[in-house]
């Protein structure tokens, strides 16, 4: 109990200064990186939507853990050098990129093609249906599955302690080398993801809740 | 004025349009009429190009464009024959995630630029003359079809188009919701709207269509005033249709 209390702030300071702004970056960075791939399997030419095909299926078909030892320490081979947190922003935002690129490329899908029509027929240029009327709607239905990406995101950014990025699980394993309490470290830092997962599932409730009582569903159009 | 001339519509070997020449003087409202998959629905999104017509020439006041098969027109060319239109459709189509004044100013302020306040007065005054006024904060959900139908209809007329297109504005609607539609079609007929409407209700063609068109299997079968086609068809088989509209009914036509 005692080293509970010691070695909370060094974790909660890690998960402060590391996984939280790794989390916050990568998600930002990955939904746009998502909405532009998204956008392009629907929408863009032929060659583009094979290029954005081969990269979803690049990344999802290969671990996590792979893809940042590749970029790590494969890439150095080719003279390309990264520091350990730009290593590991890249790698989670290649993922969460094609991850969100397939929940929003279905979203956009699900707003029935009468709203793009109503959108058109009062003058909206593409760009401006896609902002103003598909994409509102779209968000709506993507909280949730967006919600999973960025709560899973949360727990996977420990993966980034393999390559060598000082965040809370690896201020866990630290301490442990140096205290052999494996049990009570781990346990604490999986407490200290469980408080920032269920945070985040609040949040997500919010959301929904403050998405539903503006404007309802897209079931009361039809 | 709307011309249409000589407009083809094919999808692949499927030919939805044949020919079809049709002037609509301004002021006026035409009903287009006909079997499901005759082509009206076809036809009316041609106006304001949500279909590409395939071959033909399209007028709305001074704006024309003509189409060649396999070339595909421009997009200012497309815009400049829709933004002399407003639609309404089938099943309302309000944007769900805006109120009813929000979807009535959508065109306004995010097409046509217009400042917040002068885009709301524009749609205060059109809800008000549909009657919804008093539901200008609701959001769409909160609606019966028949308001969300006058919403879209206020919505459609909003930019001050040269035609209102209507596509089977009342078929999604039970009887007593379609008359207020019915209603508030009739009172902009009465203001001189020009309206080409695709129809299957007999009760909004007869009651505020000046002309009507009998459209089957992409051609025009017969045109006329509403009170020839629905009391003294010429054609034999327009006869056969408009006594089906009838049937089980008495209009006072």
């Amino acid at each position: 109990m005692q080293l509970m209390w010691e070695s909370l702030g060094t974790l909660l300071w890690a998960g402060l200064v590391f996984t939280i702004p790794l989390t916050l970056i990568t998600f930002v960075l990955g939904l746009l990186l998502g909405l532009v791939t998204a956008v392009t399997r629907l929408f863009g030419p032929p060659p583009l939507v094979a290029v954005a095909r081969f990269y979803v299926w690049v990344i999802r078909g290969t671990p996590l853990l792979v893809q940042l030892f590749v970029i790590f320490y494969g890439l150095p081979s080719l003279g390309i050098l990264l520091d350990a947190f730009p290593a590991a922003v890249i790698g989670f935002t290649l993922s969460v990129g094609a991850y969100t690129s397939e929940i929003i490329r279905a979203v956009i899908s699900s707003v029935p093609k009468g709203q793009w029509e109503a959108a058109y027929s009062i003058g909206m240029n593409w760009r401006q249906a896609m902002s103003r009327t598909i994409l509102p709607q779209a968000a709506r239905v993507a909280v949730p599955p967006l919600s999973n990406t960025f709560i899973s995101l949360v727990k996977d950014t420990s993966l980034a302690a393999a390559i060598t990025v000082p965040e809370l699980f690896q201020a866990a394993q630290r301490i442990v080398a140096t205290t052999y309490e494996p049990l009570i470290l781990y346990i604490e830092a999986a407490i200290i993801y469980l408080v920032l997962s269920t945070f985040l599932s609040t949040l997500q409730g919010y959301l929904e809740r403050h998405f539903s009582r503006s404007g309802g569903t897209l079931e009361a159009q039809a | 004025m709307i011309e249409l001339q000589h407009i083809e519509k094919r999808f692949g070997e499927n030919v939805i349009l044949k020919d079809i020449c049709l002037v609509i003087p301004e002021g006026t409202v035409t009903a287009l009429v006909g079997p499901s998959g005759g082509g009206k629905s076809t036809l009316l999104r041609c106006i304001n190009l949500l279909e590409i017509p395939t071959a033909g020439t399209i007028r709305i006041g001074d704006e024309t464009a003509t189409f060649q098969p396999g070339k595909k027109p421009a997009w200012q060319e497309i815009q400049k024959i829709r933004r002399q239109t407003g639609m309404v459709f089938q099943n309302f189509q309000l944007f769900p995630h805006q109120t009813a004044i929000g979807n009535v100013m959508e065109g306004l302020t995010t097409v046509l630029r217009w400042p917040a306040d002068k885009a709301r007065a524009r749609a205060v005054e059109l809800l008000t003359k549909v009657g919804m006024a008093h539901k200008m904060d609701a959001w769409p959900s909160t609606l019966s079809g028949g308001q969300q139908q006058r919403v879209a209809i206020a919505r459609a007329l909003a930019p001050s188009p040269r035609v209102l297109l209507c596509d089977e504005p009342t078929s999604a609607l039970d009887p007593e919701l379609a008359a207020e539609v019915v209603d508030v079609l009739g009172k902009l007929a009465k203001e001189g709207t020009t309206m080409v409407m695709a129809t299957h209700d007999l009760r909004l063609a007869s009651k505020i269509a000046n002309n009507v068109v009998f459209l089957e299997a992409g051609n025009i079968v017969e045109t006329g005033s509403s009170r020839n086609i629905f009391g003294a068809p010429a054609q034999e088989r327009t006869k056969q249709f408009i006594s089906t509209l009838n049937a089980g009914h008495s209009y006072d036509i």
